[in-house]
């Protein structure tokens, strides 16, 4: 019943289709394929925005969002190296209650540079600028994480038998510091997110790897075999 | 990694108070506020505010002068196992967030700030009321932000926190024991903020699990229990008493009951 309904109501409107007017609906076939040319165009016209909305925010974004800093000495790694017996170790020390020490502070520089050893200009001002008057150097921390997440590096290097290089990449042997890219809408090093924006595939052998949160769930779970309970990184 | 999980040999950190020895002086609450950053109020009378990660109860016999008598019960967050102790306690299980969650090595429940949005969930899934929110940012008075503790974060307003067995304390002992090539901690090794502030030795804290720690035989005293056992929450936190309205004032016993002859009639495994 209610089929056949639908067939009437229908039926009426379908009328005029199935039998076209040449004279009304004359313009209506002569606009069809200028239509059919506009769908394309307004496509067209899609995909250039879309490609470059894209563009714009896979490589003008990332341009915006870093602001350039340099460090304030341009540190020589390699030549520090060099002159040291016991690697990394030598200055990235372990306490003796399993802390990590980090990045130096100006105790561990004065052993050797209370005075200038060189001609360098980047040593001169080190002493300079810092030693003599004593002020801590204000080193920009690629690394730095927020106050809520708890890392042992004593987990990792000690435990899990890493090395520092497989986080950090080859730092150690770099002879100028890196340009520090900040974030300027979290204050964080662009190491944190990694240099590929769209952080897909592995980053480059030698560059550091990227830590946020899904980093290392990620490599926890592929290590472990699971991801942790939330206080094994969190404070 | 070359450690792998072995939940046979998880620990689980557990607490025993002696309410016989606990005067209720209150250190443990002073040496807790400092040592998790937790934020004190000018006017702590006002409890709907006040937050604290162990709070001490305190309880009479409702007897007039001769025989009135007075304990105070310290009450930080029971760390429940929850049903079956299968790692599901009540606040766990409601929150939409995942902002709290149980660590299946150690027993503790976490509390995320940064996770957590505030919802207060767990706040009435918790029968014991051990988890506080903050309606306020925190006010440190001038120069005391100094003194905070850089390895407990700060909570922010709009979210819950709770008591987390001074979980960085335990993170410390095993970066130490990493350095040493440790797999074990030694019980001293690992103890709260609580516990080292109790003038009387009033907290006993340790690996419930450990055969070799205190807590492990205290547990089993009979004068050991729990606060509302019968919800099956299965607390990590004990009580000893050697008196018997403190042991009723454990649960909601009826005239008939007798604390401790009560045969429980959930099972363990569901």
């Amino acid at each position: 019943m209610s089929s056949t309904d639908q067939n009437q109501t229908v039926s009426p409107k379908a009328e005029p289709e199935a039998a076209p007017d040449p004279i009304h609906h004359g313009p209506e076939t002569n606009d069809s394929p200028p239509a059919k040319s506009s769908g394309w165009a307004v496509f067209l016209f899609f995909m250039i925005g879309f490609a470059g909305s894209l563009l714009s925010g896979w490589i003008l974004f990332p341009e915006l969002l870093y602001s350039k800093k340099s460090q304030p000495i341009d540190f020589n790694h390699a030549l520090h190296l060099d002159e040291v017996s016991d690697g990394c170790e030598s200055c990235h020390y372990f306490r003796d209650d399993g802390s990590f020490s980090g990045m130096p502070d100006l105790g561990s520089c004065i052993d050797c540079h209370e005075e200038a050893q060189s001609d360098d200009p980047e040593e001169i001002k080190f002493v300079d600028e810092y030693v003599t008057p004593g002020i801590e150097v204000p080193w920009l921390n690629h690394s730095k994480q927020p106050d809520c997440v708890f890392f042992s590096h004593s987990a990792h290097v000690m435990g899990a038998d890493m090395s520092c290089e497989s986080c950090h990449g080859d730092i150690g042997t770099s002879e100028h510091t890196r340009v520090y890219e900040e974030n300027k809408l979290t204050g964080y090093s662009r190491d944190i997110w990694g240099h590929s924006i769209s952080r897909l595939g592995k980053p480059e052998a030698g560059t550091p790897r990227p830590m946020k949160m899904n980093d290392c769930a990620k490599c926890h779970e592929e290590e472990t075999g699971h991801k942790g309970a939330c206080f094994q990184c969190h404070k | 990694m070359k450690e792998k999980n072995d939940y046979k040999q998880a620990k689980r950190y557990g607490m025993v108070i002696d309410l016989d020895k606990c005067t209720g002086c209150g250190a443990c609450m002073v040496g807790c506020y400092s040592e998790n950053n937790v934020p004190f109020k000018a006017d702590e009378t006002n409890k709907l505010d006040s937050i604290n990660w162990i709070r001490i109860f305190k309880i009479t016999n409702d007897k007039p002068y001769p025989e009135t008598e007075t304990c105070y019960i310290p009450m930080p967050c029971m760390q429940c196992d929850g049903v079956g102790k299968h790692g599901h306690p009540p606040c766990v299980s409601v929150c939409p967030a995942v902002a709290t969650d149980y660590d299946y090595d150690t027993g503790i429940i976490s509390q995320i700030y940064t996770r957590c949005f505030g919802c207060r969930y767990c706040m009435a899934a918790c029968p014991y009321h051990a988890r506080k929110f903050n309606w306020w940012d925190p006010v440190w008075p001038a120069d005391m932000e100094k003194y905070l503790n850089p390895k407990v974060s700060p909570r922010m307003r709009g979210v819950v926190e709770k008591c987390s067995f001074c979980f960085h304390r335990y993170q410390q002992a095993r970066d130490k024991a990493y350095l040493e090539k440790r797999e074990e901690l030694a019980e001293n090794e690992y103890q709260t903020a609580c516990a080292e502030a109790c003038p009387t030795g009033a907290i006993t804290f340790g690996d419930l699990n450990n055969k070799n720690h205190a807590v492990y035989k205290l547990k089993n005293s009979p004068k050991a229990f729990r606060l509302l056992e019968r919800l099956n929450t299965n607390p990590k936190v004990y009580y000893l008493t050697s008196k018997k309205w403190v042991r009723r004032a454990g649960d909601n016993y009826l005239t008939h009951e007798e604390p401790g002859k009560i045969k429980n009639n959930m099972k363990e495994h569901h």
